[in-house]
């Protein structure tokens, strides 16, 4: 039994294994760490072997779920011993008792580093394990290029090779500068063409990693990975090792389809044709079979090959026998296929229109809300949601509502906000919507929010063709014996305002109404007594003729409350009381509400809220953006006449639109910024009764008011950067096309955003390249102006259009660039104050009689006015607060926001060189970063900020910014948002920035035109 | 990305936690009880994925062990879940038909071998056979490192006699 080959060790794990109880357990484990504590102190040197051995008691016991707050030092020494057994044991165990952020990493970073540029195999081996699973920012600033060169090394063995892939990917993750470096992206290609599938595995997820944040540089990997598909899914070329159960790597498979899946599209007819087959041939070539492993693995594959599919959005041929693959999968017993199944639809319906063949499946997806498993009903729930329109919302619905019943209590709350979304979405009459909601409350109440009713209330109150019809309803619910709270208040409501309109009924005269709400009146708590009183006061107002023995009975309740010790409740019986003597008065006081103003619905606003509790933490919140607007319950069955219109417009979210000119953009962004401030602007709204309530909800929205009050009016220039690129700098007008850029002019900017250096433009003429360096408020360029061709460039001119915050000055162009040579021209830059204004390089030459004329984006952007800082807890947060509200520090909720994950964004903003400081806020799912801005007008000025993100919706987050600078948090502010919600241009881009040509026809003997041609 | 590696008894003892992504310890322990909690609770035919915190988790149960990996919402699952089975495959093929006592005892040849299996989260090497071959290669590494010294260590003995 005892292999360890560690005597101690086995002993101490037997006696473990044999403490009765728990606290025996403990007494164990504190002797040992008592022991280990004293071994450790003592002045005599452990031996190796010892040392060894305590270190992994010390994992043991870690693992057990101990505290363990000491001897990490003993571990991380044991890496630099000399021999190999305590160095994989000092490694091994560094790696899983500290994690990248512990201070004692530090310590160890030269030993690694010894360990990777040694020519020992077996340490490189290891000191690369340890990085690629624990490697932080540090490592991965010290250690990048010589990880880089054991993967590119060709004396080096594949298992060192394949340890240096991943180990990068690890630093890449943490510091995406480690491959900003020339050719890299060559070098991947290269890599691609590796015949070791250990290699070639570990390559393939480095890649994927890569491309993930940009797959703009490796275009050239795209037909490899092409082919490496073909090799394995067509050609079944792998050695029989690496194959699973008779698929060649299933691993290697998927992954190399998910590479795939962040181009944005595959342009080259062949290659485009070679992948069609081979994933035409997964589809149709996937059987089931019994062994669940092989089953597994190719269904892995089948599963990556229909996401592939969808993200390339085949012909519609294919994408119908997706769904059909997808309706068979979701209708069978194996119940990872089954969820699997259900999950790719619902991925299905937001990247392609196949709402009509999904809803097909309807009855069966509808089955699976009943499954017993919670993973497969959440899927259903959520793919029902998402394929909800006008005309199944009936039948969607009211199957929630059935389910409510029987779904336990982790679904309800989700369960019971869905339903009532969709019904106040899609609802194709009012009628049935107070149906719905009621019962919604009726069955769940504990899971319906008060926005829910109060939602209720708005419409009923703005429709007078419902009051009648939710009063009745209203009353048919109070003769239920055992209600619960939130129904006794709307009903209560309802009726306080319209029971009047039944009062010819059967059981509705005001006395009735009275006796069986006052039934409900010692049951409930002090919030909805004050709506019983209302509904009381109003009641009395509207019985005609008037009733003296309800009024006595209803005075005597107001004579009761008049001495409640809570205040509400006083002050309306003491007000009603005396309001009853007044005769006409009362009449007034207490009329009809009016109507609501139009205000977007909490309910929605509440789903979108990144802030709202984690009980629902599903695709709900996406779902409610991407849902196609949809009217019906503001038009449906209302004739014209019928005045001013019901509550609000539906549909909220904004998602900042890819326009393709300037205003509409830029009217898009003040909507949204108006849509956000909707619901502060009027809610004065009288004496309803719940008004705190909704007062408090409303004020939500309280920062992002103060943020349109600071919306100032934007150049077109910055407005655009975030979405349309370019197109506003080259009127694409009278051109022809003779002379096209090469690669895409605006990605290339974005590319120059986040690094220093690169190709700015290349044409078939020129290369501009440049490079930069900034120091301070400080910053100079080199331009690299290189002509590709046999024959000069003449009249080369370079003018500079610097925005006002920026001093630049550009050294003289030559007016000539001989053929093939390289001509460069510094160009010096001085920040003066903080401003996303974009500085403009108007470049212009002629080839032969063609003149080209381009205007670029120079990018010298905020960020590069920005230093990394990073501080401790310590010391951000005494900063964080002193700097409170705006103008100094603003919050808004962005939306739309480019998906990423934490670790990506974190990259992201690292090289940004917003220094990302994890764990500095408690909550896993947000980001905390300061920085260092530096202009002239400024000097050095620290800037801190907050991202919270929401796990189940990663296109919204809330962003908070703070400096000691208005304009600047408001710049600053503005430039994340606009990296954030960048999103780039799909492929086959209608060549944006087309430089200007034209060839003026020159006569040559008529020097004028010549030298205006020149000029 | 696998965010971390988690090998739990049915009783909810812990054998084995390896953290790809930065987790405190605090954070380490509570994630462990709260994903105990979801998953020993799980009857046996349901899938073997679960959805929790924004991420999901793929486990599989063999015998009286539960193996769990986290990833993100938009991984491939089932590509996880063989990455599980090809796991136990390794341990099978190395203690011979494993069994949890295997691993107690032996958790940090556990260790080992998951390390030449996973780096960074991600699937390192697809083939058994050459992550046998490494293993086998370490072990050997170690076993020589004690002859020497133990040699050694009679020399020593015998000159100081």
């Amino acid at each position: 039994m005892a292999l360890s080959g560690m005597r101690g060790l086995s002993v101490f794990i037997s006696d473990i294994r044999n403490c009765q109880n728990k606290e025996q357990e403990r007494l164990r484990v504190d002797k040992e760490l008592g022991n280990i504590r004293t071994r450790f102190k003592s002045e005599k040197g452990l031996s190796p072997y010892e040392k060894k051995k305590y270190v992994w008691k010390m994992l043991y016991i870690y693992m057990l779920g101990y505290d363990v707050d000491f001897g990490h030092m003993e571990a991380v020494s044991l890496i630099s011993a000399p021999k190999y057994p305590e160095k994989q044991v000092g490694y091994i165990v560094t790696s899983c008792l500290l994690n990248e952020n512990h201070d004692f990493l530090r310590l160890a970073i030269n030993s690694v580093r010894n360990d990777i540029i040694g020519r020992n195999e077996t340490f490189q081996c290891l000191a690369l394990t340890m990085v690629g699973n624990i490697g932080g920012r540090e490592f991965s600033e010290s250690l990048a290029l010589d990880v880089q060169k054991l993967l590119l090394s060709s004396s080096c063995r594949p298992l060192v090779r394949k340890k240096a892939a991943l180990c990068l990917l690890r630093l890449y993750r943490k510091n995406p500068d480690v491959v900003n470096i020339d050719g890299w992206s060559d070098r991947m290609a290269q890599l691609l063409d590796e015949r070791d599938m250990g290699v070639l595995t570990a390559v393939m997820s480095l890649l994927v990693a890569l491309v993930s944040n940009s797959h703009d540089q490796y275009w050239s990997c795209l037909p490899k990975c092409v082919r490496i598909l073909e090799r394995l899914a067509r050609n079944h070329d792998v050695p029989q090792e690496y194959t699973y159960y008779g698929i060649p790597s299933p691993w290697l498979q998927v992954k190399t389809m998910r590479a795939l899946q962040y181009f944005p599209t595959v342009e080259d007819p062949n290659t485009r044709r070679s992948l069609f087959e081979v994933l035409q041939r997964i589809l149709m070539g996937t059987d089931v079979v019994k062994n669940v492993n092989k089953n597994n693995a190719s269904h892995a594959v089948l599963f990556e090959a229909l996401s592939l599919v969808m993200h390339l959005d085949a012909e519609k041929e294919m994408m119908s026998q997706c769904v059909a693959l997808l309706g068979k999968f979701i209708a069978v017993r194996e119940p990872n296929i089954r969820y699997l199944g259900l999950e790719n639809m619902t991925r299905m319906l937001m990247v392609t229109d196949v709402q009509d063949i999904i809803k097909r499946h309807q009855a069966q997806i509808i089955t699976s809300l009943k499954d017993p498993d919670i993973s497969i009903r959440r899927r259903a729930l959520d793919l029902l949601y998402a394929m909800c329109d006008i005309t199944n919302a009936k039948d969607i619905v009211e199957e929630l509502l059935q389910y409510l019943s029987a779904a336990e209590f982790a679904m309800r709350e989700e369960l019971a906000l869905k339903a009532a979304i969709l019904a106040e979405k899609f609802a194709p009459d009012l009628a049935w919507y107070i149906d719905v909601i009621l019962q919604l409350i009726d069955k769940a109440g504990d899971f319906v929010s008060d926005d829910i009713w109060f939602r209720v209330v708005q419409f009923v109150t703005n429709n007078e063709d419902l009051q009648p019809y939710a009063a009745a309803k209203a009353r048919e619910y109070l003769d239920k014996p055992a209600l619960h709270e939130t129904m006794v208040k709307v009903s209560s409501y309802l009726l306080g305002e319209y029971s009047h309109l039944l009062a010819r009924r059967p059981g509705c005269s005001p006395k009735e109404i009275f006796s069986i709400m006052h039934e409900k009146l010692p049951t409930v708590s002090t919030t909805t007594l004050p709506i019983l009183l209302s509904a009381y006061a109003k009641i009395l107002v509207h019985s005609q003729p008037p009733d003296p023995e309800l009024r006595d009975q209803v005075w005597a309740v107001f004579n009761k409350y008049e001495s409640c010790i809570d205040v509400e409740i006083q002050q309306r019986a003491v007000e009603y009381f005396v309001l009853c003597r007044k005769g006409a008065a009362l009449v007034d006081v207490l009329a009809e509400m009016p109507k609501f103003p139009e205000r977007q619905s909490a309910l929605i606003k509440k789903a979108e809220d990144p802030e709202t509790d984690a009980a629902e933490q599903s695709a709900i919140k996406l779902r409610a953006q991407q849902q196609q607007p949809s009217n019906a319950l503001v038009v449906t069955d209302q004739p014209p006449s019928n005045g001013p219109l019901p509550v609000g417009p539906l549909t909220l979210a904004k998602i900042p639109s890819i326009s393709s000119n300037v205003e509409t953009s830029l009217s898009d962004e003040r909507l949204s910024h108006e849509n956000g401030t909707f619901g502060a602007v009027d809610d004065s709204q009288s004496a309803m009764p719940s008004e705190g309530l909704i007062g408090d909800l409303l004020a939500i929205e309280g920062p992002a008011a103060a943020v349109t009050t600071e919306q100032k009016p934007v150049s077109g220039l910055e407005s655009v950067v975030g979405g349309v690129d370019a197109l506003a700098l080259a009127p694409v007008s009278e051109l022809s096309n003779s002379v096209q850029p090469i690669g895409n002019v605006a990605e290339r900017f974005h590319a120059l955003c986040l690094k220093d250096s690169g190709v700015l433009y290349e044409d078939p003429y020129l290369q501009i390249g440049i490079k930069a360096e900034w120091r301070t408020h400080h910053g100079r360029f080199v331009l690299f102006l290189g002509n590709k061709s046999t024959s000069s460039l003449a009249s080369v001119k370079a003018l500079m259009l610097p925005p006002s915050h920026l001093k630049i000055e550009l050294s003289v162009v030559p007016d000539t660039i001989p053929p093939r040579a390289q001509v460069q021209c510094p160009l010096e830059v001085v920040n003066l104050r903080p401003s996303r204004d974009l500085a403009v390089l108007d470049f212009s030459y002629m080839f032969g009689t063609t003149l080209v004329s381009v205007k670029l984006r120079l990018p010298a952007m905020l960020n590069k006015f920005l230093q990394h800082i990073s501080l401790s807890t310590e010391e951000f947060f005494p900063q964080w607060r002193s700097l409170s509200g705006p103008p100094l520090k603003l919050q808004e909720v962005v939306r739309g926001v480019k998906p990423l994950s934490l670790p990506e964004m974190a990259n992201l903003f690292n090289s940004l060189h917003l220094t990302v400081s994890p764990g500095l806020d408690p909550n896993p799912n947000n980001l905390v970063a300061s920085t260092t801005f530096y202009s002239e007008s400024t000097g050095a000025m620290l800037c801190l900020m907050r991202i919270e993100t929401d796990p189940a919706d990663r296109t919204q987050l809330r962003m908070t910014v703070s400096s000691g600078d208005a304009a600047l948090t408001f710049e600053l502010k503005e430039f994340i948002k606009e990296q954030l919600v960048y999103i780039p241009l799909p492929a086959p881009v209608p060549s944006p920035a087309q430089p200007q040509v034209s060839s003026p026809p020159i006569d040559p003997t008529d020097p004028g035109a010549i030298l205006a041609g020149l000029l | 990305m696998i965010h971390f590696v988690l090998l739990i008894s049915r009783q909810g003892k812990v054998r084995l936690t390896k953290w790809y992504s930065p987790y405190s310890q605090k954070e380490r322990t509570k994630v462990i009880r709260e994903l105990s909690g979801v998953i020993l609770t799980r009857g046996p035919k349901l899938c073997n994925f679960v959805e929790w915190r924004g991420q999901k988790v793929v486990y599989k149960r063999y015998a009286s062990l539960y193996f769990c990996m986290c990833i993100d919402q938009e991984d491939n699952e089932l590509e996880v879940l063989e990455i599980i089975h090809h796991f136990v495959e390794i341990l099978d093929r190395y203690f011979g038909s494993v069994c949890e006592l295997d691993l107690i005892f032996n958790f940090h040849k556990a260790y080992y071998i998951l390390d030449e299996l996973l780096i960074a989260g991600e699937l390192q090497e697809s083939s058994k056979k050459t992550v046998a071959r490494l293993i086998a290669a370490q072990d050997s590494l170690v076993e020589t490192a004690k002859e020497e010294a133990s040699s050694i260590s009679n020399i020593i003995a015998q000159a100081t006699k």
